[in-house]
């Protein structure tokens, strides 16, 4: 197949390597080594996409990460990913890209009227021109925007890929695999480091792939890179990560990478994940970042085949790809020229050397007329042709006062240019460097450390390879000492050619063309023109900060690495203001676009959280429970029979529990052992209740609040020995009160005999509650004797159930007869199908949390965490009776005497009826004194718990109210949409007040 | 596995199916142990060192191995002991008769946490996909034990030996770190 | 993600096995009744909430469980000093003069 600009021979792909290509339904070939955008170029294809705001035609600029055009859809596995940068995707069999930006084609977009249009779009366009109507940004203008803006399509399904994490750490970390980054892993790695090379792209080597002149050591340069990967890759404390970006830097050398693992491939492993995230800890880092060329901004600057210079060398040394047949070079630089040469030695027609400056090196000019090439010095580009593909340019000559005048017309297929060489500063920047002006090189270079680094190469202005390859070797070398102390001098690689060059532009260039029709375009990606820029600065934004915001320059995914010098440059000039007064914006984090997946890792679907499941869990599903989550648990919520629903299983489950028994799995509920001399006195200090009284045997009702005088946790307390408590809490307060404990007994009484154990999944507890809970249990207890006398409600006991040992509590949380059976976790689910099965035998059933809450209501229970809310005293719970009132001092205790706390008209406990007893209230209604209240009055208080009560033979509910206590009988309203619900107040309490159930 | 410290104490439960083996990595359910929390001040640490037939250590993170004892350092005064399943009441009964004049506190975690073994030349590798410290025996030396983290759930670590670690979780966060460790060791079935 | 020293395991451990219970050296009054209300109030609410060299306690819950302070610079992020719970607050206008805040 033909491929009418790949080179004869030369380059790094596999030529005997065929490889079938789609890009917007045309089948095409490239070869192994190929990027997407090598292909492409080899095929003659330049135009890959349309510009964000005008839709502009727009081409492959660059060969790197920093790409701002090539943005495609890559279609793998029946879905697609969007904003592929063409230049970082590897080619394979059967891969499938698209065009983004356009409609209905690439080749003609109607999009593109923007551009006709553009003088509707200035910097700013958003603030100015949908200001009004008002009421039209909702509807129209914001849903207008969204539809035409925004690059590509996200994808429609689920992401089917795997993801991993990996927490890593090294002596030292080297970012970047050119001759800096490569000199610095050798002089590290020979210290016995534990080193890791990362970079972006595929091959290790970066500038010298593409570096076909240089010699390193008398070597080829990529002969050198062979020999030195080998030398790494034979050392086991050295890991290369090739296909990783080293995307962010944190705090104290955190640094997080980015390994595209199976991104290249045709046919992945499912087993293989598609990116590992790296959350690397690095003792020292080597930046070897290298720099990015400059685009010149000069009009019409972003036509397809217009490319930076050493792309186009990229293409055609690493590549084999001609970027065009009859080239223009434009520049402000040496190192173009050095393009411009290979370009010719490979016979593809340099049309003219166009060199902004009047006196270029005189070397470079001799080589240039020994190979015939045109020179023009003191020439700029003041526009070109072409719609869909750059035909030819114009000329302009600079004259020493700046004026330009007409050079006369070139025609050609590809221009490259060369604005200079930015250092790349972004992950020095994200270690909160701050980067310095280099006055003569123009540019901003890493200065203070904050964090262990050091750059080396052209991140840190270093250029020219032996010069480049000494800062590598010596990075290496400080970075292996300051991190394990050790230093292994290594000779230093020398390098023939491939020196450093000089020159370089900042800023839109002069022309002689009317400044308020050209685009001269300065952030590619986001359409931002010098014009832009010049116009934000003179409607008023004097900081860099506010220019980016305003004309979006730098913004995205460039975070100004393509742009942000030009722009800079631009500003400073308007506002006639030295450029380091203007200042600079911020190097996001990722240093390019980093996927969901790869942040979520593994934190999705199954594994989003743990998910911690009960001893009866299995069991449960055989019997089709729902579930509910109550925190990290799985909880059985109710046991539908026959088609029941929520409402119908919860009404029989509570029937049966109070005409004969029900099991519930209480296993959740929180644990904690108290033992020590002090057990007693540290459960005074932290409950409300007096303990030191509790006989060993006996059980209690404990209530916490903290400092503040509100209620955090509560739950029965069973005194198992003079020293030993076995505290329970709320399931979801397990934790928090177990780091409370901790907090006072190391921080405020260290000096207490007492140490606290979280027991919480040593036991599983089954809870049998009923009239004929007694019987179910007593087949299987040894060891206890069950009589009301012996065990009377609020007892706890050790023996055995069903052989295993046990702690037996006769406790209640639904007002009747109840047990709580504590054995040791491996046991729970032995215990429970034993107890399912014996409950049978009274038409008992299991019964889920719904039930329980509903039980518990009926009750007048509270529910910590649904009848209070952090605000919430004993009092207003009636509950003073929990408070031990001979007690000096407890957590709470003189909160609850705060002025606020003790004042008139605080929300109480009540319970609520409603007129129409079907009526069931919602839970966290408002309450108001009137049906229809007037808009702002503050409600009364509010619905916390609301169901239908079996028991009660009617809808139920509690409620915090204001004065509540005080409006017993009086009727209130609930509003809703449909109009207010009234309702009575009443005592909380709905079932058996004497609570006669519980003594039996 | 002739490189585990404590094979006395933990061994494969013979019971249950590996939950991974594959070249490089398996990863296998511990039989159960009886496992005490210890907490309490010096004289005490001392007495239950001798009650229990080993040290409570005082280096930080340091385990002391005694035949078929192990008293792990949780923290400056919290130690885990094991032993095996079946000594559970004798060991019990010999600290609290030992320790009865000195304020203390045993409690029996046997049931709260499960164990497993990871072990093989991934191992570090494996664990690293969610434990966030370094595992290079340089920074972790065969023997350490401490808490740390796997992904979201708390975990103790005890390296017994250079490329075997037990790894104990709570009950209820067992499936989902074993499950991820099975899932993330499937890349190593990769051709 | 920070890296934090344990004074008790004598190591480094990430962040994320360490909680910060806000500002150190704020002891509970050993006698609340004789508290006035308004300097429970300040026991309960008011923290200096310093920008620059700050004492806090903080734990390490996922390793050996302990309660410490340490001296942190909260522009900076940088912990200047950890001791264990019971030592003496240190200086904190010397630490920041020795850290060049």
């Amino acid at each position: 197949m033909s491929q009418p600009f790949r080179t004869e021979k030369g380059g790094r792909i596999d030529r005997g390597a065929q490889l079938s290509f789609n890009f917007d339904g045309e089948t095409l070939q490239g070869h192994k080594g190929d990027t997407l955008a090598s292909a492409l170029l080899a095929n003659g294809i330049h135009l890959v996409g349309r510009s964000f705001k005008y839709h502009r035609p727009r081409g492959i600029l660059t060969a790197g990460s920093e790409e701002p055009n090539a943005l495609v859809g890559i279609y793998r596995q029946g879905d697609q990913t969007p904003n592929m940068r063409a230049t970082q995707v590897e080619l394979y069999e059967g891969l499938e890209a698209i065009s983004q930006n356009r409609f209905p084609s690439l080749g003609f977009d109607i999009g593109a009227v923007n551009d006709l249009m553009s003088p509707l779009f200035p910097a700013g366009f958003y603030y100015k021109t949908f200001m009004w109507p008002k009421a039209f940004w909702d509807r129209v203008y914001e849903p207008i925007i969204r539809a035409a803006a925004g690059l590509g399509k996200p994808p429609k399904n689920p992401d089917h890929d795997k993801y991993a994490n990996l927490y890593a750490h090294c002596d030292v970390l080297v970012v970047g695999s050119g001759p800096a980054g490569l000199a610095a892993a050798l002089a590290a790695a020979e210290t016995g480091a534990r080193v890791i090379l990362c970079d972006e792209q595929a091959e290790f080597g970066g500038s010298l792939l593409s570096e076909d002149g240089a010699t390193i050591d008398g070597k080829a340069a990529s002969e050198w890179v062979a020999e030195t990967i080998a030398a790494l890759e034979a050392k086991d404390h050295v890991t290369l990560l090739p296909r990783t970006t080293a995307f962010g830097y944190f705090a104290q050398n955190y640094v997080a990478l980015a390994e595209r693992v199976t991104e290249h491939l045709s046919d992945p492993d499912p087993k293989l994940p598609r990116e590992r995230l790296w959350q690397l800890r690095a003792k020292e880092v080597v930046i070897a970042a290298g720099a990015i060329e400059r685009p010149m901004v000069f009009p019409e600057n972003d036509r397809p085949g217009i490319l930076v210079a050493d792309a186009g060398r990229t293409y055609l040394n690493r590549y084999g790809v001609k970027v065009g047949h009859k080239v223009l070079v434009a520049t402000a630089c040496d190192t173009a020229w050095q393009a411009a040469f290979d370009l010719a030695d490979h016979g593809t027609e340099v049309v003219a050397i166009a060199d902004l400056r009047h006196n270029p090196p005189e070397n470079l000019i001799a080589i240039a007329e020994a190979r015939g090439i045109r020179v023009e010095r003191g020439c700029v580009i003041t526009g070109t042709n072409g719609r869909k593909r750059v035909s030819g340019a114009l000329l302009g000559r600079v004259s020493p006062n700046g004026a330009v005048s007409s050079a006369g017309e070139v025609t050609c297929d590809a221009i490259l240019m060369s604005g200079g060489w930015t250092p790349t500063v972004s992950l020095y920047s994200q270690s909160r460097g701050k980067v310095v002006w280099k006055e003569d090189m123009g540019a901003f270079v890493p200065g203070l450390h904050v964090q262990n680094e050091r750059s080396a190469g052209a991140c840190h202005g270093v250029y020219g390879l032996t010069e480049t390859l000494a800062d590598g070797y010596a990075a290496g070398e400080d970075a292996a000492k300051a991190a394990i102390g050790k230093t292994a001098k290594l000779t230093y690689a020398t390098a023939s050619g491939a020196d450093a060059g000089t020159g370089g532009t900042l800023g839109d260039l002069p022309h002689d063309r009317n400044a308020s029709r050209v685009k001269a375009f300065v952030d590619y990606q986001n359409d931002v023109t010098a014009k832009d820029v010049k116009l934000a600065v003179r409607e008023g934004m004097h900081s860099i900060e506010h220019i980016k915001r305003y004309t979006t320059t730098g913004m995205a995914t460039d975070q100004g690495r393509l742009s942000n010098m030009n722009a800079l440059q631009i500003a400073s000039t308007a506002l006639a203001k030295p450029l380091t007064d203007v200042g600079l914006t911020t190097f996001r984090q990722p240093f390019t676009p980093t996927t969901f997946g790869t942040f979520a890792s593994t934190s999705r679907g199954d594994f989003f959280d743990p998910v911690r499941k009960t001893p009866s869990h299995d069991w449960a599903v055989a019997q089709g429970a729902a579930f509910e989550d109550v925190g990290q648990w799985k909880r059985a919520w109710y046991f539908p029979k026959d088609g029941e629903d929520m409402h119908a299983a919860v009404a029989r489950e509570c029937a049966v529990a109070r005409e004969s028994v029900g099991l519930f799995d209480a296993s959740t509920l929180g644990k904690i052992e108290v033992v020590g001399p002090d057990a007693a006195e540290f459960l005074e200090r932290m409950y409300t209740n007096p303990w030191k009284k509790l006989a060993p045997g006996r059980c209690r009702y404990g209530l916490m609040l903290n400092d503040a005088g509100f209620v955090i946790d509560d739950g029965v307390v069973g005194r198992m020995a003079e020293d030993r408590f076995h505290v329970t809490t709320t399931t979801g307060g397990a934790a928090h009160v177990f780091a409370t404990m901790e907090d006072y007994l190391q921080t405020e009484w260290p000096d207490l005999d007492v140490w606290i154990t979280s027991t919480t999944e040593e036991f599983a507890v089954a809870a049998v509650q009923g009239p004929k809970a007694r019987e179910v249990i007593a087949p299987f207890v040894e060891g206890i004797d069950l009589s009301a006398d012996a065990f009377p409600h609020m007892s706890v006991a050790t023996g055995t159930f069903c052989g295993v040992p046990c702690r037996l509590f006769r406790i209640s949380f639904t007002g009747e007869l109840g047990f709580e059976i504590n054995v040791p976790r491996r046991h729970g689910k032995m215990v429970w199908e034993t107890l399912a099965k014996e409950i049978e035998k009274h038409n008992g059933v299991p019964y889920g949390t719904e039930t329980m809450h509903v039980l518990r209501a009926e009750k007048g229970f509270i529910i910590v965490g649904q009848e209070t809310d952090g605000t919430v005293t004993p009092d207003d719970l009636n509950m003073n009776w929990a408070i031990g009132k001979k007690k000096a001092d407890f957590v709470g205790k003189r909160g609850l005497a705060r002025p606020d706390l003790v004042a008139e008209g605080r929300k109480q406990l009540v319970g609520l009826l409603t007129e129409d007893p079907k009526v069931v209230l919602e839970e966290g209604a408002q309450i108001t004194k009137d049906a229809n209240p007037a808009t702002g009055t503050p409600a009364e208080g509010h619905v916390t718990s609301s169901y239908h009560s079996p028991a009660a033979g009617r809808s139920i509910a509690l409620a915090i109210v204001k004065n509540g206590r005080a409006l017993m009988g009086e009727t209130l309203n609930v509003p809703m949409p449909d109009g207010a619900i009234p309702v009575e107040v009443v005592e909380p309490i709905f079932y058996d007040k004497e609570g006669a159930r519980l003594n039996v | 596995m002739s490189d585990l410290l404590a094979s006395e104490i933990y061994a494969p439960d013979a019971a249950e199916t590996p939950l991974l083996a594959i070249a490089g990595v398996s990863v296998l359910k511990a039989a159960p142990v009886t496992r005490l929390s210890f907490r309490g001040r010096e004289k005490a640490r001392v007495a239950a060192g001798k009650a229990f037939g080993a040290d409570l250590p005082v280096i930080a993170m340091t385990a002391t191995v005694s035949g078929n004892r192990v008293a792990q350092w949780m923290g400056p005064d919290e130690w885990t002991l094991l032993a095996p399943e079946t000594d559970l009441s004798s060991v019990w009964e010999r600290l609290e008769g030992a320790l009865s004049a000195e304020p203390h506190a045993l409690v029996d975690i046997s049931d709260r946490q499960l164990a497993i073994l990871v072990s093989g030349e991934k191992a570090a590798w494996l664990l690293n996909s969610g434990v966030p410290i370094d595992l290079h025996e340089s920074a972790l030396p065969v023997g350490t034990v401490t808490r740390t983290l796997y992904h979201k759930v708390p975990v103790v670590l005890w390296r017994i030996g250079p490329d075997t670690f037990v790894v104990e979780a709570w009950v209820s966060f067992m499936d989902y770190v074993s499950g991820l460790l099975v899932q993330a060791a499937e890349e190593l079935k990769a051709a | 993600m920070l890296l934090i020293h344990c004074p008790y395991c004598g190591v480094e451990r990430p962040e994320i096995e360490f909680s910060c219970r806000g500002e150190a050296h704020i002891a509970r009054p050993a006698d609340p009744s004789a508290t006035t209300d308004e300097e429970w109030a300040e026991y309960l609410y008011l923290r200096t909430n310093t920008k620059g060299v700050y004492a806090e306690r903080w734990r390490h819950i996922h390793g050996c469980g302990r309660f410490f302070n340490a001296v942190r610079e909260t522009v900076s992020d940088k912990f200047l000093k950890v001791y264990k719970a019971g030592e003496p607050k240190p200086d904190l206008d010397q630490i920041a003069k020795e850290a060049g805040k």
